[in-house]
Formats: structure tokens, C-alpha cells, sequence
């Protein structure tokens, strides 16, 4: 079981929506589309599902082309970010409606349907309608009703997008148990790179219409291919800086820091990435540099610290564990753990991590 | 927190008071007047107690009024909720449709309802007008100031004409706050045009129906002015619609008594059936 999409391309009007795309995923694979709005995600995702045709290109599923089938003739199942349920139907009815529209056998109907209300914890509400449930339970309800057919490709568009915190946290770490015994292709859409790497499995870079980089999810984070996929996969934003290497010393262009380096790359000028957690205001590693900057904006969250500062000419951002007192406006001094520095050549493509 | 008394602030409401007092209540208070009372020339009134009212629910000519009210409102409606609700959802949704269809839709609303009347009339004219000519030319024999089917044919020809907009706007409104995600769904789960209709398109619709169907009952219930125009409730009493009959009453026998009578149980029926209707449809709704 394969899903490949070879040169899709979509265009709507004068404006390229999505631009020439291959990608192959595998069987029994978690595909993460990681981009921020309007990346493309979902007109990838209805390409994929049928519900729209590409301009160009071709979709093959199992070595078949099923480019312009029509959905229902495809197995496919699809999780949107609003909550979409038949409005007066139970939950019990909303779950079995793909079955009963492809005219399963009723008995069937119900041990299924009671599995997978199981699986979900929907059991106690089997007879309510979805505007009685919650926001949660709804999404879990919708999540149902995707399950419960064999679907071959099961489409989830950011589901937990209107979720509140806590019912995403507890949802998120549900999802990959759910696919786990099932023979099928998932792909997740999402804006926020925590959620690919607590999901894990494959992730696809999404920028503007394309795809920059797909891989393994920490392989995609550890080696970004170059400097976009870094920045779509890092939030907060990763701090961005011009240096100069020349023999074991590197400098940084626009502020006064110089560190030793033993890289085996050419002298000349890079561009470095670091993310956040990798700036500090406490000294992480022998190797981190010292650095100066000037406060803007502070977060404390309890546990962790973020500070927006002034380095140089550049805005970047330092994430720590725990809560420092910061003041805002004052020089600061804080810690980068030159280690992690991701190298970017001219053209922005890496050749360094670490 | 404490909470003060201050009188002071049921001066803010007097305002209102006065306003409804004098466009509601006082007019409404005369009517109840009149009801319990012979009225004579000259501000002279005899007590009458309920007997205009046991006469008005006894009589013959009341029952048929209102058995032609109920009958006309129940066809109109029958014909413009589904008629209204069809055109909107072959209305476009996107695109210069969208406002030319808006735009005809509401014509028909903005004229006023004894223009409405008037044109009606001229154009049902058996010899001159464009649908009474060409009716009769192809053969049938269609008069509607003598036959009291043909009366009714125009009358509820005239009003699903000026009407059924109203549905329609009701309908396509509430037809486009469907969010585009959920036909898709529909459409993944393999569901029908009619499933979609039935399971995602009605439920969404169900608190504009809900109010379109009261609308539409409480206004063709209260007719009065375009019947008035077309057939001034003739040929005979065909078209003497509760409103109609009850002007006649009134103004034209000047029986004031049993007409404020009338009026009072004209009044209580709508104001039941909406209740009723209201409670009904929103059954459902409390729970949740």
C-alpha cells in the first residue's frame, strides 16, 4: 500500500496554490504536513482524498492512478478542524453512518460501533447529540466516525486546532495508539512543530505551496536540508546570524562575539541557525559563548523563560528553563551553545549541525 | 457585592411605558370596551357581559371565515416553505449571481402591498389582463371576479408571488452559514444529494425555517390589503378572509360590539397558534 503523488500541481485562477510536488508515503506510515496557514496543507490533503482534481499531475494509490476518482469511490476517511458531525444525529448514529450508508450488516454495525466509542471513550455518550457534548468529545466523536471504516487513507486536518490546551495535550498523545494495529496511510496536518515531533513518523516541510524537505520527523529536526525547512520546523522562531569562519575561529558578522571552532568546513561566510532552548540565561555546556543582547519582551511561564532580545541588529529569542528575573530595556548577558549551531552555506543549504 | 435600591431608575422606563401605552394598550383597551358592551350613538353604552362573544363563536358566518383563513394559510404555506426553500438552494453561491439573485429575490417584498393588490387585479382581468387574456385564450374559462376558484387561484397566485422571497432569503441565508467542511464529509461518506438535504441541510436550516414559518403564518393569517384590492373578499364571501369579514363587521354594519368581540378572538388564535408552533418547534432546543 503506497499513496504518491507524482508533479501535482494546483492552481486556481492566476494564483499556484500548490506548486509542482512529489511525495511518497508508505503503508502504515504517520505523515505530518507541518507549514503555517495557507502553506497548502489542505488543498495537498483534498488532492490527496480526491475532493479536489490537480491542475497537473498525477496521484497513484497501490501502483493504480487514481488521479480524478471521486472520493466516494476512494476509501478514504477525513478529521477537520471544526468539529463536523451530522447535527441531529446521537453520537451512536453519528458513528455508524459510514457504515450504514455502504450497508453493513446491523449487528456488525454495533460491535463495531462499540469498539471504537471504546477506543475513543464516547461509550457513556453514545445517546447524546453532538451539541451536548464538548469540543473534545465532538472531535473525539468525528475522530470515530473516521475510524470506523478501513479507510486506507485517513486525512486529519489540524484537529486539534480548536481545541483548549489540556483537551490537545491529552488527545495528541492518544492519536498514534489509535493508528497503531491498522493498515493504513495517515497524514496529519499541522502548524505546530511540537505536535510532529510528539507524533513522530514522517514529516513533510510545508513552505508557501512546497514541499522542502520530507523525511524521518527527527531527522527532518536534527538535519533540516537548509534553512527553511529549520525555520518552518522551530518555534519558537530560530535565531538567525550571519558569521565569518576563518581557520578555528568563527565570528559573528553584525555583533562582537568570536568563538574557537574545530568544523571542517571551508573559511568563508555562513549563515547559522540556533534554535531558542539553545540561547540560555544560565551556561548550558563548556562550549556555550557569551553573548549580549537587550531585553524587549519577557514570558515566564513557571517553568520556562522566553526572552525576546536585541543581538546585534537581529530580533532573536532565548528560551530557559525555570523563571530569572529580567528586566525590560536592560542589557542582559545570556549563553549560546555554539554546538548546536546549524551551518547554512550562500544558498542556504546546510552543511553543518552541530 | 451590595447592592443599593434606587427607585430613580424606573424613570428610565417610563419612556417606553408611555409609548406602549398609547400604541398598544389603550387602543387594545377601547377594543376590550367594546366588546362587553352595546354601544349607542352619542357615548351612550349598555354592559353586555360575554354575549358578543357566545354570538361570534356561535355564529355561522364566523366559523367560515375562519375555516377559509385556516385553508388559505395552510396552502400558502405548503406551497411557499418548500418553494422557498428549493429556489435557495439552487441559488448560486458565489460570483455576479449572487446579487442578482438577491436583488430579484427581494423585488417582489419592497412594493407596497396594495400596489401589489392593484396589480394583481389588472393583471387577472379576464379581458385586458396579460394572465386572465391569455388564460382564457388558451381555452379556459377563468374570470376571477365570478368564480370563487378562480378568486382563489389568483389570490394564492398573488401571494406566493410576494412571499416566497421571504422564505427564499430566510432559507439561503441560513443555507450559506453551512460551513463547506461539512459536505465534504457528506461527500467522503459516500451520502446523497437527498442525505445531504436531509441530515446536514434541514437541521442547519431548522431555526430560519422556524422563523420564516412563523412569519409567513402570522402575516397570511392577518391578510388583509392585497385580497381587499383583488377581490374585495368576493365573488360572494369567497375570499372574506378573518380580516376582511371582520372589517365588513365593523365598518361596513357598524356592529362595533361583535366586531371588537371578533377582534379579540381573532387576536387569541394567532397568538395560540404561534405559542403552540413556537414551543413545538424549539422542544428540542431547551436541552441542549
Amino acid at each position: 500500500m503506497s499513496l504518491e503523488l507524482k508533479n501535482i500541481e494546483k492552481k486556481v485562477g492566476l494564483e499556484t496554490f500548490i506548486y509542482p510536488t512529489n511525495l511518497k508515503l508508505e503503508k502504515n506510515t504517520i505523515n505530518v504536513l507541518l507549514g503555517s496557514t495557507l502553506a497548502g496543507k489542505t488543498t495537498l490533503m483534498q488532492i490527496m482524498a480526491g475532493l479536489d482534481k490537480p491542475t497537473a499531475g498525477e496521484i497513484w494509490f497501490n501502483d493504480q492512478n487514481v488521479t480524478g476518482v471521486k472520493v466516494q469511490k476512494r476509501n478514504v476517511s477525513m478529521v477537520y478542524q471544526q468539529f463536523i458531525n451530522y447535527p441531529n444525529y446521537t453520537v451512536y448514529e453519528n458513528i455508524a453512518s459510514p457504515l450504514k450508508i455502504t450497508g453493513v450488516d446491523a449487528n456488525e454495525i454495533k460491535e463495531r460501533v462499540g469498539k471504537v466509542a471504546e477506543l475513543l471513550k464516547l461509550s457513556p455518550m453514545l445517546d447524546k447529540k453532538p451539541n451536548e457534548l464538548s469540543g473534545g468529545q465532538q472531535q473525539r466523536t468525528a475522530l470515530a466516525r473516521a475510524l470506523i471504516k478501513d479507510s486506507d487513507l485517513i486525512l486529519l486536518d489540524e484537529p486539534l486546532a480548536n481545541l483548549d490546551f489540556k483537551l490537545r495535550e491529552e488527545l495528541r498523545e492518544e492519536l498514534p495508539k489509535l493508528f497503531e494495529n491498522r493498515e493504513c496511510i495517515v497524514v496529519y496536518a499541522t502548524t505546530e512543530p511540537s505536535d510532529a515531533l510528539m507524533i513522530g513518523g514522517n514529516t513533510a516541510t510545508i513552505l508557501e505551496g512546497k514541499i522542502i524537505q520530507y523525511g524521518k520527523t527527527l531527522d527532518v529536526y536534527n538535519n533540516p536540508e537548509n534553512l527553511t525547512s529549520a525555520e518552518v520546523f522551530s518555534d519558537p522562531p530560530m535565531n538567525i546570524a550571519k558569521v565569518n569562519k576563518s581557520g578555528d575561529s568563527c565570528s559573528l558578522l553584525e555583533a562582537n562575539t568570536t568563538w574557537k571552532t574545530n568544523k571542517k568546513i571551508k573559511d568563508g561566510n555562513y549563515t547559522i541557525g540556533i534554535r531558542p532552548h539553545n540561547v540560555t540565561v544560565e551556561k548550558t555546556s563548556t562550549n556555550s559563548v557569551e553573548i549580549k543582547g537587550k531585553v524587549m519582551i519577557s514570558e515566564l511561564s513557571g517553568s520556562e523563560s522566553l526572552i525576546h532580545f536585541k543581538y546585534g541588529q537581529s530580533n532573536w529569542v532565548s528560551l530557559s528553563s525555570g523563571s530569572h528575573k529580567i528586566n525590560i530595556g536592560e542589557e542582559m548577558k545570556l549563553y549560546m551553545n555554539v554546538d548546536e549551531c546549524l551551518f547554512f552555506d550562500q544558498n542556504n543549504r546546510l552543511v553543518s549541525n552541530g | 457585592m451590595n447592592k443599593t435600591v434606587n427607585q430613580k431608575a424606573w424613570l428610565f422606563v417610563i419612556p417606553v411605558f408611555v409609548l406602549v401605552a398609547f400604541n398598544a394598550v389603550v387602543p387594545l383597551m377601547t377594543v376590550v370596551n367594546y366588546a362587553f358592551q352595546e354601544t349607542f350613538g352619542s357615548n351612550v353604552f349598555a354592559w353586555e357581559g360575554t354575549r358578543w362573544f357566545k354570538q361570534i363563536l356561535q355564529s355561522d358566518r364566523f366559523h367560515a371565515a375562519l375555516g377559509r383563513q385556516f385553508t388559505f394559510t395552510f396552502i400558502i404555506l405548503l406551497i411557499q416553505i418548500p418553494l422557498g426553500i428549493g429556489i435557495a438552494l439552487t441559488m448560486p453561491k458565489k460570483g455576479w449571481g449572487v446579487p442578482t439573485c438577491l436583488i430579484l429575490m427581494s423585488m417582489p417584498l419592497l412594493i407596497p402591498w396594495n400596489v401589489v393588490g392593484a396589480m394583481w387585479n389588472i393583471f387577472a382581468l379576464p379581458d385586458i389582463g396579460f394572465l386572465g387574456h391569455t388564460l382564457n385564450s388558451l381555452g379556459f374559462d377563468f374570470n376571477f371576479t365570478q368564480q370563487s376558484g378562480d378568486a382563489w387561484f389568483t389570490t394564492i397566485l398573488m401571494d406566493v408571488w410576494h412571499w416566497t422571497s421571504l422564505v427564499v432569503l430566510l432559507s439561503y441565508a441560513g443555507l450559506n452559514s453551512i460551513q463547506p467542511a461539512y459536505y465534504q464529509a457528506a461527500e467522503i461518506d459516500g451520502a446523497s444529494r437527498w442525505d445531504i438535504f436531509r441530515y446536514i441541510e434541514l437541521p442547519k436550516m431548522k431555526k430560519v425555517l422556524t422563523l420564516a414559518i412563523l412569519l409567513r403564518f402570522m402575516d397570511s393569517f392577518m391578510i388583509y390589503t392585497e385580497p381587499f384590492v383583488l377581490t374585495g373578499g368576493g365573488p360572494g364571501n369567497a375570499t372574506a378572509f378573518l380580516s376582511i369579514d371582520l372589517v365588513k363587521m365593523a365598518l361596513g354594519q357598524f356592529d362595533l360590539g361583535p366586531a371588537a368581540a371578533m377582534s379579540l378572538i381573532y387576536f387569541f388564535i394567532v397568538l395560540l397558534v404561534c405559542w403552540v408552533f413556537y414551543s413545538l418547534m424549539m422542544k428540542n432546543e431547551v436541552k441542549s
